[in-house]
């Protein structure tokens, strides 16, 4: 696709934004700036580690106990599909009727989109770890316990935190639509266009982008680090 | 298999002929209901002329169901005058329906005296005429500088209001919105998230009316009825027109604007001017004809067909002109 004519007039117009004050659209009111964008930016994260936190706490234990027994395949893979189908915004609706609006409605919404994948992907990793290196653990007399969480786990690590990537820039993208149900995010500047502008819109949308990709690439360092050195050795030698 | 496949045949087209007639037989008593209109007695029928045939208009609406309504009203009434007519109904913000409009991928659509006021030309709220010719006087030099005619308003106008539950209400003693001054800091206020910066919304009960509310929830717009009845919110922002207004009349409670702060708008049709030159004098006679038998009940009615008992706009807006005798 060809840019469009001003493309680049736009997105000076967006850097402005972020680092300067300006009038709103109506001009009522100051908007922008990097004093709106940082708190903003920090409602965003905590909302997203709430929902990472919850959906950690309930897909990793979930995964590696159905993984380690082998059992619930079809439950951790429908269970991980059906999550990914359910649109957002109904979801944050239908809460509303039962928490109410606000941060823990959507740390709730968040979470159920952060599960599915940490959820599957734990419970593939978990299975595959190596057998042998799971039959020699059961050999040297590890309880059952031992060989899923000292074994398996460290084993499925690289996978696991996959899953958990997929999982954190899919609820810092979903954030953005968090003003719709009562918390401010980096969302409202694209969802108020007629108070922020196009190079508002334009703003927020490069700065969701942004807080994805420092994310993701942290997260990826962060796996590789955690990936045991006998599975990085294996790897090199195939 | 000849004969069973004949047979089958047979029977698909007596099926289908069963099928049809049901669904005809819907579309009559759906006439009757009518779209509230009061008549209008004299011929009001819309004739289609002959010279209007291959001109092509392409109507354009925001993306709400008032817009959609109304959007359709004007496009059916003006296919009836014998234009060859394309709707383009979901153009999201005003500002992306003026750049359409101006960029051409749309001919027309219909915007509000005080939204075309405040967002377009800069009119702080409390300027905005609270008579309607006046106000849609104030625009046509504006819009004439962009390239666009606008037509005279509509008689009603739609409104951003402070609403809330009927009882709570009744329990706090409230009736206008100066009454909440002492009481609104123990209230929580939900509109859409750019209420917060607007001066026709949050912005202009705090400057104005010098009212501080104990929180603002920003909420998606759909859910405005949900934070009250679900006591998520004291108060709402809502819309004058809004269906839930026309079947819950004792429900809920409109708080009076006593400082005028959140004008009102009344429909004001927005075209091009190179495109209504084109489409010559029916355009704005039919443009001024459709809108005559609409008022707020009637709107109300309307978008609590769409909203409520989830008909298309594009049926509800036949219903009303039919109604109406715009067309047959």
């Amino acid at each position: 696709m060809l840019l469009p004519a001003g493309f680049l007039d736009s997105f000076s117009g967006a850097v402005d934004f972020i680092f300067n004050e300006r009038p709103s659209v109506e001009g009522s009111t100051q908007v922008g700036g990097l004093g709106q964008i940082w708190d903003l930016t920090q409602v965003h994260l905590e909302l997203s580690l709430a929902a990472m936190a919850a959906g950690l706490l309930i897909a990793l234990p979930l995964g590696i106990y159905l993984g380690h027994r082998g059992r619930g395949e079809f439950f951790a893979v429908a269970a991980g599909n059906a999550g990914r189908a359910i649109p957002e915004l109904v979801l944050i609706a239908f809460l509303i009727a039962f928490v109410g609006t606000g941060f823990l409605n959507l740390t709730i919404a968040l979470a159920v989109l952060a599960i599915p994948p940490i959820l599957t992907n734990t419970f593939v990793g978990i299975r595959q770890a190596d057998r042998t290196a799971v039959e020699a653990a059961r050999g040297i007399g590890m309880s059952e316990r031992q060989v899923a969480l000292r074994v398996e786990l460290p084993l499925a690590a690289p996978t696991i935190m996959t899953g958990v990537r997929t999982a954190a820039i899919n609820v810092i993208a979903t954030a953005t639509i968090a003003p719709l149900a009562g918390t401010l995010t980096l969302g409202d500047f694209i969802l108020s266009r007629n108070v922020y502008g196009d190079e508002g819109v334009l703003a927020g949308a490069i700065l969701v982008a942004l807080l994805a990709l420092a994310t993701e690439l942290g997260l990826a360092a962060l796996q590789r680090a955690m990936t045991p050195k006998g599975l990085k050795l294996q790897r090199a030698m195939s | 298999m000849n004969l069973d496949f004949r047979l089958r045949s047979l029977l698909a087209l007596l099926a289908a002929m069963v099928l049809a007639l049901g669904f005809a037989a819907c579309g009559d008593d759906d006439e009757d209901e009518g779209g509230g209109g009061e008549g209008g007695g004299e011929s009001a029928l819309i004739e289609a002329n002959p010279e209007n045939e291959g001109i092509q208009l392409t109507i354009g609406s925001k993306n709400f169901t008032e817009q959609f309504i109304l959007g359709e009203i004007y496009a059916q009434g003006l296919e009836a005058a014998g234009y060859t007519v394309k709707k383009d109904l979901n153009l999201g913000s005003e500002q992306i329906a003026l750049k359409a409009l101006e960029e051409g991928e749309i001919d027309a659509y219909p915007e509000y005296t005080s939204t075309a006021l405040t967002s377009f030309f800069e009119f702080a709220p409390e300027d905005v005429p609270s008579d309607a010719n006046q106000a849609f006087e104030e625009t046509t030099d504006d819009f004439e500088k962009l390239g666009l005619v606008a037509h005279p308003p509509t008689s009603f106008s739609s409104a951003n209001a402070v609403g809330l539950l009927a009882e709570t209400a009744d329990e706090l003693g409230l009736e206008s919105i100066s009454d909440l001054e002492g009481q609104s800091e123990e209230l929580t206020l939900a509109g859409s998230p750019e209420c917060r910066q607007r001066i026709d919304c949050l912005l202009g009960l705090q400057e104005n009316y010098g009212l501080e509310f104990g929180k603002f929830t920003p909420i998606d717009i759909g859910l405005r009825y949900e934070v009250l009845d679900k006591d998520d919110a004291d108060l709402s922002i809502l819309f004058t027109t809004d269906a839930q207004l026309y079947t819950d009349p004792d429900m809920y409670t409109i708080l009076e604007d006593d400082k005028g702060v959140l004008p009102a708008g009344n429909i004001l049709f927005v075209a091009s001017q190179e495109a209504a030159e084109e489409a010559g004098p029916d355009f704005a006679s039919t443009v001024e004809a459709v809108q005559e038998n609409l008022s707020l009940e009637v709107m109300q009615e309307l978008n609590s067909r769409v909203d409520i008992d989830k008909e298309k706009p594009e049926d509800v807006a036949a219903d009303y002109l039919r109604a109406s005798g715009y067309i047959e």
